[in-house]
This record gives structure tokens, sequence and C-alpha cells, in this order.
């Protein structure tokens, strides 16, 4: 347990990527199993255990401290979790030097894989005890992990991806390989360890279970390279604005993975009900509306609204119904069609398709075309909010998890851009922690600047250090990391599309917005005016 | 002088004016946040000791460090040893060990059979450089509060260098960059270093360098440090190569982590050493990503056992978490009260 609350502690601290798989890698080669596999199982969000309550928490540190000191160091560090495992031996040893890890007693604290078995084994009643117990036999950072651990969120800034990232990076096999066995394993995953480590062999995956297989992705086109590529080798689709999904399901289990194989299932019981086959699918999630035969598309916005919700509620189903955009099919009936090429899949997945009830899917309609010239018309004709733009893809490409180069592109529609002025900008992290670089922007309403979207990419490093060095030489305020410049440096905003926002004061929001280029040149009185933002709003 | 000063009343003969702590019957002033005439001080960091004052009495170590840090602006100084009593006024002023920095003393006053005890910052676990805290019993104790919350509990030295030292072990290629302060944190960092078996060579800010070696001077052993210099500035002079800076340790104040100053340094490691760092919210504040549990002051737990040991039937609490310190205090029986002192805030730690 102390090494991974050490574990957990160092990540909350680890801004970067790599740095985060080397302290996980680390830790799981150096940690014995059941210990490791349970760790892994905390990090992937697989780990089921009873939870603890905050009130019960609470009442603990009131009973240590009583209710004023409590009251005061709560206050003071603002995250309950952390206060009472702070707090917890204030008074265990009152004439020792302070701060002795488990002072007063000497029994030792648990492991990983003890907290974990008694946890499970002891009855709702006796939790309290148990948990109080370890408490005293951990130190500060011990608690401050244990807690979390029986609160259920780790919130370490670790996706599950990136978990699994690093066990496959123990092993030295690809993260696509580790997907494949994983949702067949359980915490410990012992046999995923044995397979990574000591040379057992790889764990079986069973045919159609509910599994997540790593998606297939596209590359951004390059325009200039298109007149190279024969039309006819190439099927287009439109690129609908929703959330890639996967659709699993098999035997008892259905399963919705996002692209990164994040379990969304339970955020999409309206989906999860009609799921009634044997398949594994992709697909675009999006909230559409059925109105007199066809289907309206929402704006993103309503998508958000589904997302990240602990319940769902009828009225939420009823207001933002989830619909599955089809795309392709992995598996159909138990059969593995990943090899099969483009044009046999989509004919699999129309026959499939046509012989079974609609519900909340549909398929995405391939678009006819014969030249270039005629997609590149219809890409610009297309205005609909919920399309972002095109996919081609190789008519003979397999289904092959990641970013292949050559069978798949997306062809997003032009972006939109606004001329807008600086007006706060804040350190970045990490590699950036010395730099300026996230930019707040805005654009006038009469005579008033209303922030308008912030952006932190765009730049090279080269325009970074002169970004940098601008805002340094401009600043009118300081917030702590962020700092107010005066109006004076236009910034080209390449973004998606507009949307509304109640939380802008300007009442709009910028969809993927990015620094186009910095213009140095144009004086900030000839920015852009907010109409030109809300004229681009969608009209519903 | 609000009314004729009186033994059996403390408040009476040693209160706070605007230029902060007074003592009446010997005329001076204690750690004055302004320039007066006469001023005791506690010890040399830059909310204690100013320059400007007409007569500056205060320990040997504290005023070298203040002359290192306000060269020869400092009136008439008066140097002492730790014990010595010296009379000022009617008051007899001896100056004990505080177990804060090198030269850190508290104030001990007696006037006509009453005691009171000014402790200036202070904590009582060991540190390497320089004498431990001695508690003397008295009849007002003046404490500092900085940690005084029971979420403020410092682990042991030891274990947080440890942690530094694993973190080397962990990411070879980068630089570990130590946010200290330049009095008392970066030479107890060091050795702290040196007693955890670290012998490679310790790179310096520019401003750390000079009261490193007052610390030298005073027979403090260092080790190999050596200031960081001009070296790796130039990203493409590959005559100093910032290789050697890969997994080294380079202390700096705390301003200069996220500093332009940290960019010359392979991939820096930004770490922070100070007491504030115990909460997480705090440390990701200062953007630590390594954030060591490590201060000079004393945590809640050395408080109150220092409440306890100074036996003082009156507690004035001063700058820091008044609040939880003199509700502590009252619950053990000690008639405890807030005491503001104008010029302190916040401290690093």
């Amino acid at each position: 347990m102390q090494r991974f609350a050490e574990l957990l502690d160092s990540l909350a601290f680890q801004p970067a990527r790599n740095a985060k798989l080397r302290l996980i890698t680390t830790y799981l080669a150096a940690t014995p199993d059941p210990d490791r596999g349970y760790a892994l199982a905390a990090l992937t969000g697989t780990l089921d255990l009873p939870n603890a309550k905050p009130a019960l928490l609470r009442e603990f540190g009131v009973q240590r401290l009583g209710e004023t000191l409590f009251t005061l160091s709560y206050d003071y560090v603002g995250d309950l979790a952390e206060t009472l495992s702070l707090i917890w031996d204030a008074y265990v040893d009152p004439d020792g030097e302070a701060a002795g890890s488990r002072a007063g007693h000497n029994r030792p604290p648990p492991s990983l894989g003890e907290v974990v078995d008694r946890l499970r084994l002891t009855s709702k009643r006796e939790t309290p005890q148990l948990i109080e117990r370890w408490l005293d036999e951990l130190d500060a950072t011990g608690r401050w992990a244990l807690i979390k651990l029986v609160t259920g969120a780790l919130r370490v800034g670790v996706s599950a991806r990136l978990a699994k990232q690093a066990a496959a990076d123990l092993g030295s096999v690809s993260i696509d390989d580790v997907e494949e066995v994983w949702h067949g394993l359980k915490p410990p995953y012992k046999s995923l360890f044995d397979w990574l480590t000591k040379g057992a062999p790889r764990p079986a995956v069973s045919g159609t279970t509910a599994v997540f297989r790593p998606l297939m992705l596209a590359n951004p086109l390059d325009e200039a390279e298109l007149p190279t590529f024969d039309p006819l080798a190439y099927r287009a689709e439109w690129k609908w604005d929703g959330i890639r999904v996967q659709l699993a399901a098999g035997g008892e289990q259905r399963r919705i993975f996002t692209r990164g194989g994040d379990d969304a299932t339970a955020a999409f019981p309206d989906i999860v009900e009609a799921m009634e086959f044997d398949a594994v699918l992709d697909g675009e999630l999006l909230v559409a509306h059925p109105s007199s035969g066809t289907l309206a598309i929402a704006p993103f916005n309503d998508l958000q609204q589904r997302l990240n919700r602990k319940t769902i509620t009828p009225k939420i189903l009823r207001d933002f119904p989830a619909h599955v955009r089809l795309y392709d099919a992995l598996f159909l009936g138990g059969e593995d069609l990943r090899a099969l090429n483009f044009d046999e899949r989509r004919a699999r997945l129309e026959s499939w398709f046509g012989e079974r009830p609609r519900g909340p899917f549909d398929l995405s309609p391939l678009i006819g075309f014969a030249t270039w010239d005629e997609l590149t018309a219809l890409r610009a004709g297309a205005r609909a909010a919920e399309i972002e733009g095109l996919m081609l893809k190789r008519a003979d490409s397999a289904y092959v998890a990641g970013r292949p180069k050559g069978p798949w592109f997306k062809w997003k529609r032009a972006a939109l851009t606004a001329d807008c002025v600086l007006m706060y900008a804040q350190r970045g992290h990490g590699k950036r922690s010395s730099y300026y670089s996230d930019y707040t922007f805005g654009c006038w309403r009469g005579e008033e600047l209303v922030p308008v979207g912030k952006a932190y990419s765009g730049f090279t490093d080269e325009e970074l250090l002169r970004l940098d060095k601008w805002v340094r030489d401009h600043t009118t305020n300081r917030f702590g990391p962020v700092r107010e410049v005066e109006p004076g440096l236009v910034l080209e905003i390449a973004f998606d599309a507009v949307q509304r926002s109640t939380r802008h004061k300007s009442g709009v929001a910028m969809r993927f917005p990015r620094v186009h280029r910095i213009r140095w040149d144009k004086p900030h009185a000839e920015a852009d005016r907010l109409d030109a933002l809300t004229r681009l709003l969608p009209v519903n | 002088m609000p009314f004729d000063p009186t033994p059996s009343d403390p408040r009476s003969w040693l209160f706070t004016t605007p230029q902060g702590l007074y003592c009446a019957p010997g005329d001076f002033h204690i750690d004055p946040a302004w320039a007066v005439k006469r001023a005791v001080v506690t010890h040399g960091h830059g909310d204690h000791a100013r320059a400007g004052h007409g007569a500056t009495l205060a320990t040997r170590e504290t005023i070298e460090i203040m002359k290192v840090r306000f060269g020869e602006e400092l009136g008439v100084t008066q140097g002492v040893r730790y014990g010595e009593t010296v009379g000022i006024g009617d008051v007899d002023v001896r100056l004990v060990p505080a177990g804060h920095i090198l030269g850190s003393a508290q104030i001990v006053l007696d006037w006509r059979g009453a005691r009171i005890v000014v402790s200036g910052d202070f904590k009582r676990r060991r540190d390497p450089t320089c004498p431990a805290f001695e508690p003397v019993t008295c009849d007002v104790f003046i404490t500092e509060a900085t940690f005084a919350l029971p979420v403020f509990r410092h682990p042991p030295d030891s274990y947080e260098i440890g942690r530094l030292l694993q973190s080397i072990k962990t990411f070879p290629e980068r630089c570990h960059l130590v946010g200290v302060y330049a009095l008392g944190k970066c030479q107890r960092v060091i050795r702290l270093l040196r007693e955890a078996g670290y012998d490679g060579r310790i790179w310096l800010h520019g401003a750390l360098v000079s009261l490193c070696d007052l610390y030298k001077r005073e027979g403090i052993d260092l080790g190999d440090i050596a200031p960081v210099g001009e070296m790796g500035r130039n990203p493409k002079d590959d005559l100093f190569g910032r290789d050697v800076f890969k997994g080294a340790i380079v202390l700096c104040p705390p301003g200069a982590l996220a500093d332009r100053w940290s960019r010359r340094f392979p991939d820096p490691l930004p770490v922070a050493a100070s007491g504030w760092m115990r909460v997480r919210a705090r440390a990701r504040q200062r953007g630590a990503e390594l954030p060591l549990v490590i201060s000079d002051h004393a945590d809640w737990d050395e408080l109150r056992r220092t409440v306890r040991d100074v036996q003082a039937p009156k507690l004035w609490v001063t700058h820091g978490r008044e609040d939880a310190l003199v509700h502590q205090a009252r619950s053990m029986g000690v008639e405890a009260e807030a005491l503001h002192v104008a010029g302190r805030e916040e401290e690093g730690a």
C-alpha cells in the first residue's frame, strides 16, 4: 500500500505523459503480484470496491480533533481525503518527534492486496473499523491513497489507456496486444503479468466476448497529395461530429467503448438496451431527435449533456436521445472481419443491418463520386453543423489497429478563422512551465473586449519564445500563474465551429481553437467584432 | 507608551507599536519592520532583519549574515554568543538557540523578576547547520505560528531527502532543480544530502553563492558546491555541454524554478523544499513535480510540545494561523491570545 501510495503521489504531481509512464512501469516492475495487479486495476478503473462515504470520513476527523480544529484544518486544505490523511495521527504521540509514520504502534501497514481482499470480504457494518485501523497503520501519503481508493476516484491524471500503455511497456509488447486481451481478464491480472514479465503464453481471447478492439484511425489529408490518388480506389463518407465509439456485444455482455478504450457503457443505457446482437461495430455516437421520419442530429453541445454524468435520468434520456451511426463492422456473429477489405466489410455490414430492426442505429452513407473535383465541391457545399468533413478510406483496406499511414484519411472542412486580441496568458505545464503558452483571446463588443476562447497550440517554438517575451513586456496585471496583457497583439485563430456558451461572458465558445497565425502587423482595433462569431452559431 | 510598565503586567512592558514589538524598559524593538533607534534581531531572514537601525544586537552569526545581505549599512552592531547576558536599560537580554537557521535565537527578556521569551522563528528537530532549540521556562512565551494547524506534520528530513535521491534514479537524464530559500534552507538541504551519502557536485544559482560561502566560513562543510554561472546558457554552445546537468542537483531560489533561467537545463524537474509542500494544492501552485516537506519552522506537534515545555501560563501567538494554536493552548490550560505584529506576512518556510 505504501509503495502504491507513493506512486499515486508522484503521478499527481507529474504533468508529462512519458514521465507518468516511467513512474508506473517502474512501480509495476518492482512490485510483486497481486499488488501490482490491483494497482493496475485501480488506475484503469476496474477495481470494484465497496465505497466509504465522505460523511464517515468527516466524522472520523471530528472524533480525532474536535469540531474546531478539524474545521480550521479542512477549510485550509479544502480536500477531505487530504485533510484526514494529514491530521490522522496528530495526537498519537505528543512527546515524540513529529511525523513518525505509524507512531505509537508497531503493526506493519497493509499491502495493497490485503486492503483489497479484506474490503471485499468485510461486511458493510465492519468496514469503518477496518478503515480506521489501516489509517492508524499507514503514513500520511498512505492514508491519502487509501481514502482515495475507498471513496472511488483516484484523480491523478492517468487514463486507463495510459496505465495499459505502462503495462505494455513493462513487457515490451504493443498496447494493442494488451487491449486485445484486457477485457477477458480480471484483477489482479496475474495471467497478464505472467505473460508480460515471465514468458508465459499470452492470455487467450475468446471470439466475441465484449472486449475492446483497438480502433482504426485516420491521418489528416495533405490536399496537395490528393491528385496523386486514384479516386476509384477510395470510398468517401461524411465525418460526423460526435464521439467515436465501439459497440461490442456477445453472450450476455454489452459494452460501449470510447476511442481510447474507456468503458462508457453506463452513460448510454438507451443504446445498450438496443444492442441485441452479437457483433463488434465501429460508429459515431450522436444525439439525434427523430422527426417526421428523418433524424435531426443535435449540436455537439447536446451530446456533452450525456457525458460525465453520475446518474442518467429519464428526462435526460428523453431530451437528449443517443444514436449511433455505424461506420464499420469488426466482428459479426462471432466472425472476425478485420482482415477483409473495406468493401467486403461494408457489404457484410449492410446486409446484416438490413435484416434487423433499426433502433437507435443507422448506417453512415457512402458518398458517390467519380473525380476529386466532384468530391471537393461536395465538401465545400456541406455546411450542416453535424458534419466535420469527409473521410476517405481505401476500398482495399483491412481494419488495422492504430493509425496506419495510407489507408484512411480525414479531410476536415476548411477551418473558420477570426482575428482576435490576446487578453490573458497563462504559464504552461511541464516543459512549458517557464513560458506563457496558454492564451485567452477576445473579440470586440462595442468598445470592450470579451473573451471568446483559449488556445495552446498552433505556433512554433520560436514563435513561443517571441510570444512569451511579448507577454512579459506587456503585462498589466498578475493573478498567480496568469498575466493580463494590454490589448495590442492580434492572433488569427482557426476553429471548427462556434457554439453557444453560458460560461463565457461573450455567450459563444469556439470548438477546437488553435493559433493559425500571429498577426504582429495588425492593429488590435481592427480585430474581429463579436458579431462575426455569433453569425456562425447554429440556428436552433 | 500606553501606561506605566509593571513587571506583573507583561502587556505593559512588551507591546506592539507600528514599528513592531517594543520593550519599554529597555527602549528597544525586537525584529522591527522599520528602521528604529535600537533593535534586537532574532535571525537573519529578511522579514526579521532589516538594515538602517541605529544599533543592532543579535548573535554574532546573525550579524555576519546581515553584513553579507546589507553590506556596511548596518550602523552599530553588537554580536553576542548564545547564553551571554547583555543589559539594555533595566532589562537583561539573553539570546538562546532557536534551531531555525544559523545564528537564530530566541530572545529571553528578564525584567524585575518577570520573564518573557520571544521565540522568533524556531523548530525543534535537529538541524545540521545550527544548534538545537532550548526551551526556557518563562511567564509569557511569544510563539510563531507559521504551521499551526494539525495538518502540518513534517516528516523526517531523511525520508524527504531519500525521495529526492530516488527521483534522480528514476529520471537520471533530468536536471533536478530544487527551489530553496537562500538563507538556511539551502545549506540545510546540502548538509542533508551529504549526510544521506550524496557526494556529487551540487550546483548553485548565483543568488545562493554568497550565503553558502558564509556558512563555509562558519565551519559548515558543504562539500563540492559550484555556481552554475553561464554554463549551459547558450543551447548551441557545446563547449560546456548541458550534459553535465543531466541527473544533477541544482539549487535555486523558489522563484527561479519556473523562470527563464531554468530553460538552460536539460528537461528540468522542479523540486520545492518547504513546509507548505505538505498540502497538495499549495505544491501544485508552486509548479513542483516533486514537493519535499522540509521546513525550518515548528510543525503542529513541535508547537504543542513547546507550549508544554516552556511552562508559561501565558502564550501570545504571532504570525501564522493563530486561531488553531490559541484554541489548542487554551485546551491545555494556557491563557492564549493572538498578537498582531507589524510587518509579519506569510513567508517561505
